[in-house]
């Protein structure tokens, strides 16, 4: 699906994330990292179809490694990508803030994508208070359109201040579609050639101090330049004296619900335009800043002594989508009676929720299945693992960020905590941030035991490659990174790989482990069936006359064993995709595959 | 004026092809377009939603309360929750189809048994039927989003027939243009 390489045509439909790859690609960018965060993972995965036209794309382990690489590939000369969800940005930070300073030669553009509402997200943060730390100018892209275009202006920016740009696009415009003007022909790569610069390139203190001062320079001429700057405009009934001041896709939700207001679209919003806000200010009899995310532009442009409404009008949490803001419009024109929205009628009341599962033959759920037999405390991680905190499996007691699976196990159990601790990383999550934290229990004599739920993929974000998988974002074989040899070199003696289809096993792994009074490493090893698109054997079916209607093998919460009257489940045959667990579970052998003749697919 | 369609099903239903298909035929229309899906959990048997909204401008991808010109749903308590989203006086076009969720068949909650009399309470203008069986019966199961979007085709006038052919054909990959083809007519001639 989707376009292949083509001669681009004038007008396309993209979505914002496909519309930020073309464009990078049309701006003649040659290199890529990123590590994959709903909502940003596409834009690589589009971008590398440009890899034979001579784009280098890949996924780096994480984020601070993808923000180093694309500074080195910048400072060299090279136009660079970045891509990255919200929580990626705390990661790379550090190179961030100092970047800032020391600056880049070839444009550098790190798209950064929120997640307003927290769709796929552990926090709600807004990257614009990063941009202020950082001091380097955020563009907010609203539509798919607006991606492209802007993408491409962040690479001038960038190059005409000598500094990276942060391009901030939110879970609506990353996944929207609309039409985008695509350029003809792309820019032609900048040519990379390193230049030996120390003053610059090297922050100690005695250049630091100067780079600083630059720094600041720099912000002032990048705040007239943006007053002026076509990606802040005013949409809507120009000449209205109710003035909104918005960003990104939130403007153009509030032209739509309140159309007869002059709307200040902010795509340029820091450094902050304040000629612009002055003048749009002039006239109007009311003024209401209409932010998704913290109150930043609000704070702002009352800091100007600007009269405005904000957050006492707009929620401070979730996302602000046109129906928030009819609640906003609803509470500036009280006189109106304006009517509420429909909610939703009786007869929707009560249906059963939906929530995200471990899929059929995931191979996390035996893993989960096996700890539900111990009295243990589970610091689990970020990934499709995450899911088996719900019930039935109830496996997970703590989830904080990527890598603090092993740690805050360790910390956990330092501290004295009486039952056994057990901390669960992904494969992916492994080489993004979790080896370290290995290091940590070995070298401070935790006992800790480890598990890395490794699927061979990073499966959650929809199945890309990293050092583990022997395979680059560009499609080529590489070298397979070994997570028992890591761990072997980080000094972990006891370390097994137990299928967690194979119950018994496992079960007894975790039993010898668990006692251990060493650290110890169980790698729960099996491939993500969804990835390698495979069947594991013989589809499963409960016979209904040996069934004793026990409900046991409801307890490893597979999704195609299914409970709709009656005590005995039955298992769904299209579903299923024959892992065996649920066999191994039922004690009166009811479970067992179908013959050969009777399976679907 | 603009047009709004709201998709909805569960994660693995196809609902982002249709998505697709229904935006695509409306730029070939000559229409402005905007649409948007959720990812994020789709594929772990989650609820999807896709809004397409077309027309002179489009402008915010977003469909409000009561804003919706079609509903269509390839499962039908997920057309039930999305209810309110529909227009007064708009279509509702509801696959026949249940799929149960972990919390049903794990027993913690109870998926409800008149589902058919529901979405008649709810839905003026509704048109039931299984597309699923439809679709096995056409030789593949997956192919209940394609009849469906046959299905609004001929409720939305304002994309010509032949428009909607080429948008299905450039939606898919190629080894399966023949079959949506032939699915979308199915659905169409419904
Ligand atoms: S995508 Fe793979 S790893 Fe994730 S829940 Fe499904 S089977 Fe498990
Ligand atoms: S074999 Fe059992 S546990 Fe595995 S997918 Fe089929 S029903 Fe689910």
């Amino acid at each position: 699906m989707g376009a292949e390489i083509e001669e681009p045509a004038s007008v396309t439909l993209l979505s914002g994330n496909e519309a930020i790859a073309h464009s990078a690609y049309a701006s003649g960018v040659g290199t890529a990292f990123g590590y994959p965060g709903t909502p940003s993972t596409e834009i690589l995965e589009e971008l590398v179809k440009f890899s034979p036209l001579g784009v280098y794309c890949e996924w780096s382990p994480n984020e601070k490694v993808a923000l180093e690489a694309a500074a080195g590939a910048s400072v060299a000369g090279a136009r660079s990508l970045v891509t990255m969800k919200l929580v990626g940005l705390n990661v790379a930070a550090d190179p961030l803030m100092t970047l800032s300073y020391t600056g880049v030669c070839g444009g550098l553009v790190i798209v950064v994508a929120d997640d307003p509402g927290q769709d796929s997200s552990q926090t709600e943060q807004d990257t614009r208070h990063y941009a202020r730390l950082a001091k380097v100018p955020v563009l907010e892209p609203g539509n798919a359109e607006e991606a492209y275009d802007f993408t491409a202006e962040a690479f001038e920016i960038s190059e005409r201040y000598r500094c990276p740009v942060i391009l901030r696009t939110t879970t609506c415009v990353s996944h929207s579609r609309g039409l985008v003007r695509e350029r003809k022909s792309p820019r032609a790569a900048n040519a990379v050639a390193f230049e030996r610069n120390v003053e610059q390139f090297v922050p100690l203190p005695v250049w630091g101090r100067k780079l600083r001062v630059k720094v600041e320079e720099r912000l002032d001429a990048q705040a007239a330049d943006a007053a002026r700057s076509a990606l802040n405009r005013v949409i809507g009934a120009q000449d209205s004296r109710l003035g909104i001041i918005s960003h990104g896709v939130t403007a153009y939700h509030c032209a739509e619900v309140i159309p007869e207001a002059a709307v200040l679209k902010t795509g340029w919003g820091f450094p902050f335009p304040d000629e612009l806000f002055i003048s749009f200010a002039r006239g109007k009899d009311r003024l209401i800043v209409v932010e998704e995310g913290d109150p930043i532009l609000e704070e702002h442009v009352k800091s100007l002594g600007l009269a405005c409404e904000g957050k006492g009008l707009v929620p401070r949490c979730g996302e602000i989508t046109p129906s928030v803001i009819y609640g906003v419009k609803r509470r500036i024109f009280p006189e109106r009676e304006l009517p509420e929205l429909p909610a939703p009628p009786p007869e929707a009341q009560g249906l059963p929720s939906r929530p995200p599962m471990l899929c059929p033959g995931c191979p996390h759920r035996g893993m989960f299945y096996a700890l539900t037999h111990f009295d243990v405390v589970v610091c689990g991680d970020i990934g499709c693992y995450s899911l088996g905190v719900f019930p039935p499996l109830n496996r997970t007691d703590t989830i904080l960020c990527m890598g603090a699976g092993f740690t805050m196990a360790h910390g956990m159990q330092k501290a004295g905590e009486k039952r056994p601790v057990v901390g669960i990383v992904g494969d992916s999550t492994f080489f993004h941030s979790g080896i370290t934290g290995l290091l940590d229990v070995v070298y401070n004599k935790g006992i800790s035991t480890l598990i890395v739920a490794d699927n061979r993929i990073t499966a959650m974000t929809g199945h890309q490659e990293h050092p583990g998988t022997g395979i680059t974002l560009m499609g080529e074989a590489t070298k397979q990174a070994s997570i028992e040899a890591v761990a072997r070199a980080c000094g972990i003696d006891r370390i097994r790989v137990c299928s967690p289809y194979d119950q018994k096993g496992f079960t007894e792994a975790l039993r010898e482990e668990l006692a251990a009074e060493e650290p110890s490493l169980i790698i729960s090893r099996a491939p993500c069936p969804l990835h390698v698109k495979r069947r594991l054997g013989p589809v499963r079916m409960i016979l209904q006359d040996v069934c004793k209607g026990c409900g046991a093998c409801l307890k490893c919460g597979c999704p195609a064993i299914e409970l709709t009257g009656g005590k005995k489940p039955k298992i769904n045959p299209v579903a299923c995709m024959g892992c065996s667990l649920c066999s191994g579970i039922c004690r009166f052998g009811a479970i067992v595959p179908v013959q050969e003749d009777v399976q679907r697919r | 004026m603009n047009v709004s369609v709201l998709l909805t099903g569960v994660g693995g239903q196809g609902i982002l092809l249709a998505a697709k298909i229904i935006a695509l035929a409306a730029k070939e229309a000559g229409w402005s377009v905007c649409s948007n899906e959720t990812h994020g959990m789709a594929q772990r048997g989650g609820s999807v939603r896709a809004q397409i909204k077309f027309g002179d401008a489009a402008h915010s991808p977003l469909i409000m309360e009561g804003g919706a010109d079609v509903l269509a749903a390839l499962e039908h308590i997920e057309a039930l929750r999305c209810a309110h989203y529909l227009k007064r006086g708009g279509l509702a076009v509801v696959s026949a189809q249940s799929l149960v969720p972990v919390t049903v068949s794990s027993g913690a909650a109870e998926y409800p048994g008149d589902v058919p009399e529901r979405l008649a309470r709810v839905f003026p203008r509704l048109v039931y039927r299984d597309y699923a069986a439809d679709a096995a019966g056409l030789g593949d199961a997956r192919l209940a989003n394609t009849i469906m979007v046959g299905v609004l085709s001929a409720e939305i006038k304002q994309i010509p027939y032949e428009t909607w052919r080429r948008a299905v054909e450039l939606s898919v990959k190629k080894d399966f243009a023949e079959r949506n083809l032939a699915a979308f007519d199915f659905g169409r001639g419904l």
